[in-house]
């Protein structure tokens, strides 16, 4: 169990989570950094995610896809706010039409992601996610990702473990 | 007495204020009227009048008939729909999470 927290706030559409890892906060930082990483935690195992444009600069745009059981591709993209490795990083966090243009239709969530070393080898990382409004929160979740939730969570995928073995 | 398709930015709007917060939490047992829940607060009728009114609009509480009275009931379903976005949220970043586990922790894993 490494959640070792979760707030939510209704009223602010916030929710945030704490987690604690047995690494340092140079190697959590990487899990975001190195995109070959990134996609092996970002999408659930039904909706793995492949990651065309990656560099966490401010002002720079991430752009990814997913690939659904059923061949469906959808696109989204991060627009890069701030960073500060290994520390921070701040972006908006969107849907993309299929030629990977923002899709305005769909709001963007902002995700601010603070990875902070507390000795002895262990790192806390919070993510604080933040809609501009309920409906903006629905319409993310509506767009499928849950459905491969149930599997996803708690579950760790053949796949993932294999990175897990290559990467140590 | 389901009331959809919810407005979701109307419901969290209304849960914003601390007043209709609590006249949500009030109306649980739908056992007062506007008149009986305005005496809660140190405000006037209209005023109290207003808040429900807002409720209403979003979906969160229903004026039902009570005998000859009408009476101002949560409408549970509603919140609990509010209730469960934020939890599929969690879910999403939990699901994220265990998988970056796997991918910084030891191989015990890697060996099933």
């Amino acid at each position: 169990m490494t959640v070792t927290a979760v707030r939510k706030d209704p009223q602010a559409l916030t929710m945030i989570l704490e987690a604690e890892f047995e690494a340092t906060a140079e190697r959590v930082w990487q899990l975001w950094a190195d995109p070959r990483q990134l996609e092996r935690w970002w999408g659930p195992p039904t909706y793995p995610a492949t990651f065309t444009k990656h560099e966490l600069a401010p002002g720079s745009r991430v752009e990814y896809h997913m690939t659904g059981p059923a061949g469906d591709q959808p696109k989204g993209y991060w627009d890069v706010l701030e960073t500060d490795a290994p520390h921070r990083l701040v972006f908006r966090d969107g849907f993309a039409n299929d030629d990977g243009t923002p899709n305005d239709e769909f709001p963007r969530a902002e995700a601010r992601v603070t990875i902070e070393d507390l000795g002895g080898g262990r790192t806390r990382m919070s993510i604080q996610h933040t809609f501009p409004s309920a409906e903006a929160m629905e319409q993310v979740l509506a767009m499928g990702m849950e459905e491969g939730l149930t599997q996803a969570v708690g579950q760790i995928d053949a796949i993932l473990a294999e990175g897990v073995a290559r990467s140590a | 007495m389901q009331i959809a398709p919810p407005d979701f930015d109307r419901m969290f709007g209304a849960l914003a204020d601390r007043t209709r917060r609590d006249i949500v939490r009030r109306a649980i047992d739908g056992e007062e009227g506007v008149a009986e829940l305005a005496g809660h607060y140190p405000m006037s009728f209209a005023a109290v009048q207003k808040h429900v009114a807002i409720l209403e609009r979003a979906g969160l509480v229903t004026k039902v008939r009570s005998g000859r009275r009408k009476v101002v009931r949560t409408n549970l379903e509603a919140l609990r729909v509010a209730r469960r976005l934020l939890d599929q949220y969690e879910e999403l970043w939990r699901g994220r999470v265990d998988r970056m586990t796997a991918l910084v922790t030891g191989s015990k894993e890697a060996d099933r």
